[in-house]
């Protein structure tokens, strides 16, 4: 009874300080008075992260979302690694591997690394682990995704399994020479294998580990076990709001891992990850969603980092109007986008006159990809009006009725009234009916081609122009708009023809990317994506990744 | 009495029937599939993740096999995390919003009663007033500003209490307060209009005759028959507080229902949908029987049919 009377006092309390507190104005700053004790001469090599979602999965065969891709890359390695610049270099593979003169099979040999359990890593845990990422038992995602059209054998086998016929998992293109020598069998000629190889889904796993546990594997850390930079020491399974990771000391590079424990936890409010960061419970943040990013502008606590992730508006060609190659001219070139990206976006995302991204590609010569390319589309008033009239013209038409599919979440909104708005106000006689829907309608309709105007974007998996261009394939189920150009399927088939040789490669895809915008204007360029995490100016040395898993924390310090 | 509740179990379970099948069926209106990458995948993969979940089938035949799955208990598995079973998923986040929900509608009521009471004796003193105020505020304000403000000034700034995380007592107090303004507003407001209205009637000047004192009078006299509204209006108020809250959940980083409802319907998680809504739903139906069970308990007028013996 006296028990509850004072819990109820303190209750009344608490309610009536949250009054005087906001009356109060802002107190002095004294948040970080109880934070660990770091004050030693030697910081305590520990972090604490947040994260806007939990685990899904750690079966690195199913892992499709970014922070299972960030956490499997801390806790696992396959051949090739992301380094501190985000290009591939050699992790499990023993110096460069012998590539056949068709430039098709690659023979890797591979170092002496160990499993967490004390098994070495053999080819055959590669092997297994390609297997069951194409096998359609295990139903994994992007197993098929990343090896269709790549790996020898994979679409045969995603043939067979939708036809109800028998196939072979030894037909994929992955055989174990012996223990140590791995040989891999592509498709076709693919100038970006070593990035592939980095990638999750092509990890090994511990075939008797994973064959022991049996569908408990990777359900939660015990187990899970790991070859990477860390392990996982906690972690109750997919539904945890909380996880820890701590240095692997059988790791083949250990000493140079300096963190020696991150702790995760799961916040999904954003207001909430910037309180908790303020309160001193996050050292780092999750990508802050755009209306938190101003108030941190020019605070150096905040690090914003150019993605290669492209948004463009689909222009359906079923559209009558749409398929009159001025129309589209006049919709790409009518909207300013520096504009929409400095003033609605405002978070460092850039205008896109583009679709392959910015600081995405190195050219042979060591240059980006943008830089021979440039600038394909801008925002020109007076060419838009122009050919809007011209188009009009031909159409026969003195106006025109359009309606534009875009998401329902608050910025991308406002990035559409925004655009809709300059559309009407430049194109004299438009008219756009903005549909706001979720993510999954728009989905549906763009894959039933229901819209004449739809914004999307896309996010690479692999860092090659190829993964942007190849969407416009007449056959690509990602195309969405009808768009089939003899000219354009020719250039992307010429590029697969001439892949072995890099320069010819490149430029043959520069060349389709000017065809596809500046002559036929595919779609409408809009922006390209900055992500913004705040974090403690003691913690240095964390790593924006370009592709796969979003951060790196490997090389991380923490100082005083 | 037993008969009484008998019936009531017999209709609770087809209410529940009825709900678990108009649930699914509204559920597969939802554009969409529950394969996050399903617009990276070619119609051949969509079809392989498909065939392998069974929702290939016709939905006669899903629906079939999912009430059959029901009554054997198994409510399926998660496709937002990879195959955990519903259930665990249920067992494992219903704890921290029942906690939460439970300390809310506790302290809640508790405050609101207290306060209704003195506004109705005190009436149209500054006391009455404040009180008001205080209801106002309670209702017209969301939860989620309170808990804003609270995390902000209390958590980040005077280091009271801890910012967010679930990690022991001193975690759910910012959270049960935010959760507990509704509930003190609502309570206090019902209590003093029915609290006015039992003062004025009959019985109380009897009582008042008789000589009881005016304490006497309020709590033993009135209080009792001005808590049947109440009573009322609590029992959703507690299943609503006790199936959790999304945005306190969230802000507080709580590992509760709430939250997890509302992401299962956005990334189309079918059996995660399907088995809150049942949770929900039976929580509702047992408190609906609870609260019409306590209104015989309080004022006695009130006959449970079926208990005439």
């Amino acid at each position: 009874m006296k028990k509850s009377k004072y819990s109820l006092l303190l209750v009344l309390t608490l309610v009536l300080s949250v009054f005087l507190a906001a009356c109060g104005g802002k107190s002095a700053d004294n948040g970080n008075e109880k934070s660990e004790g770091a004050k030693t001469s030697n910081a305590a090599q520990e972090i604490k992260v947040l994260s806007k979602s939990e685990i899904p999965t750690l079966d690195s065969v199913k892992t499709t979302d970014e922070i299972g891709f960030n956490v499997l890359n801390s806790i696992n390695e396959g051949l090739y690694t992301q380094d501190k610049d985000g290009s591939s270099v050699p992790a499990l593979v023993d110096g460069e591997p012998e590539v056949s003169e068709d430039g098709k099979t690659v023979t890797f040999k591979l170092i002496d690394a160990k499993w967490s359990n004390g098994d070495p890593v053999t080819a055959q845990d590669f092997v297994f682990a390609w297997q069951r990422a194409i096998d359609p038992a295990t139903a994994s995602e992007y197993g098929p995704y990343m090896m269709n059209g790549k790996i020898a054998g994979a679409q045969e086998i995603t043939d067979a399994a939708v036809a109800k016929k028998d196939f072979d998992l030894n037909t994929l293109g992955i055989k174990a020479i012996d223990e140590k020598t791995l040989e891999v069998k592509f498709e076709k000629v693919l100038p970006y294998w070593k990035d592939l190889m980095a990638f999750p889904t092509f990890y090994p796993q511990n075939e008797k580990f994973v064959k022991e546990k049996g569908n408990a594997y990777a359900s939660n850390a015990e187990n899970l076990i790991s070859n990477g930079a860390f392990k996982l020491t906690a972690w109750k399974g997919p539904t945890a709001m909380e996880w820890t990771l701590e240095k692997n000391d059988t790791y083949r590079d250990a000493d140079a891992i300096t963190l020696k424990k991150i702790t995760f936890n799961v916040v999904k409010d954003n207001n909430a990850q910037v309180n908790a960061f303020e309160g001193g419970e996050a050292d780092i943040t999750d990508i802050l969603s755009s209306d938190l990013v101003p108030q941190y502008q020019g605070d150096e606590r905040m690090v914003s980092a150019l993605q290669p992730s492209v948004y463009w508006i689909k222009m359906n060609y079923k559209n009558e109007a749409l398929a009159n190659v001025n129309i589209r001219e006049a919709l790409a070139k009518a909207f300013n986008k520096e504009d929409l990206a400095a003033s609605i976006l405002n978070n460092g995302s850039i205008a896109a006159n583009y679709f392959v991204p910015d600081k995405f590609v190195t050219t042979p010569d060591g240059k980006d990809f943008r830089e021979k390319n440039g600038d394909l589309i801008v925002f020109n008033a007076d060419e838009a009006k122009a050919a809007w009239e011209k188009g009009l013209a031909e159409l026969g038409l003195d106006k025109l009725e359009l309606s534009y599919l875009g998401g329902d979440t608050d910025s991308a909104k406002k990035q559409d009234e925004y655009i809709v708005n300059q559309l009407e106000t430049n194109l004299p006689g438009l008219k756009v009916n903005l549909e706001s829907v979720p993510f999954a309608i728009r989905l549906d309709r763009a894959k039933a081609g229901n819209y004449d105007l739809l914004h999307s974007g896309w996010g690479p998996d692999y860092p090659d122009a190829m993964t942007f261009a190849d969407l416009w394939l007449t056959d690509s189920p990602n195309n969405e708009m009808s768009y089939s150009s003899t000219k354009y399927d020719g250039l992307i088939t010429k590029a697969e023809e001439v892949a072995a040789n890099q320069e010819e490669y490149v430029a043959t895809l520069q060349e389709a990317e000017r065809v596809f915008l500046a002559e036929d204007y595919g779609v409408a360029p809009t922006y390209q994506r900055a992500d913004n995490i705040l974090i403690s100016p003691k913690v240095k040395g964390l790593v924006a990744l370009p592709f796969g898993p979003n951060y790196s924390y490997k090389w991380i310090t923490v100082e005083e | 009495m037993a008969r009484y509740i008998i019936k009531r179990f017999i209709y609770m379970l087809i209410t529940l029937f009825v709900i678990a099948s108009l649930t699914f069926f509204l559920m597969k209106l939802i554009p969409g599939t529950p394969f996050s990458t399903a617009g990276k995948l070619s119609p051949e993969q969509l079809q392989i993740m498909k065939e392998n979940y069974g929702l290939d089938q016709p939905i006669a035949v899903q629906y079939a096999q999912y009430i059959v799955g029901l009554l054997k208990g198994d409510l399926g598995i998660s496709f937002q995390f990879n195959n955990v079973p519903v259930t665990q998923l249920l067992l494992e986040r219903i704890q921290p919003s029942l906690v939460l929900g439970f300390q809310a509608i506790f302290f809640g009521t508790i405050i609101g009663i207290v306060l209704g009471v003195i506004s109705a004796l005190k009436q149209n003193t500054w006391i009455d007033y404040s009180s008001t105020f205080i209801a106002v505020l309670g209702k017209s304000i969301p939860n989620f500003v309170f808990a804003g403000v609270m995390q902000y000034y209390i958590g980040v700034k005077l280091g009271w209490l801890p910012v967010l995380f679930w990690k022991g007592w001193d975690y759910t107090i910012m959270p049960t307060i935010a959760l507990a303004m509704f509930p003190i507003a609502i309570t206090a407001r019902f209590m003093r209009t029915e609290m006015i209205d039992v003062l004025g009637s009959d019985y109380i000047t009897l009582a008042k005759a008789k000589g009881a004192s005016s304490f006497e009078v309020a709590f033993k006299h009135g209080l009792r028959n001005a808590l049947i509204p109440v009573i009322t209006v609590l029992g959703p108020l507690t299943v609503s507080l006790m199936t959790g809250s999304l945005v306190i959940e969230q802000i507080f980083a709580i590992p509760g229902i709430g939250e997890q409802f509302v992401k299962a319907i956005t990334v189309n998680d079918y059996s995660v949908i399907m088995g809150t809504t049942l949770l929900f739903s039976f929580m509702f139906v047992v408190i609906i029987l609870i609260v019409d069970i306590l209104y015989g308990v309080i004022d006695p007028r009130i006959r449970l049919s079926g208990g005439k013996k």
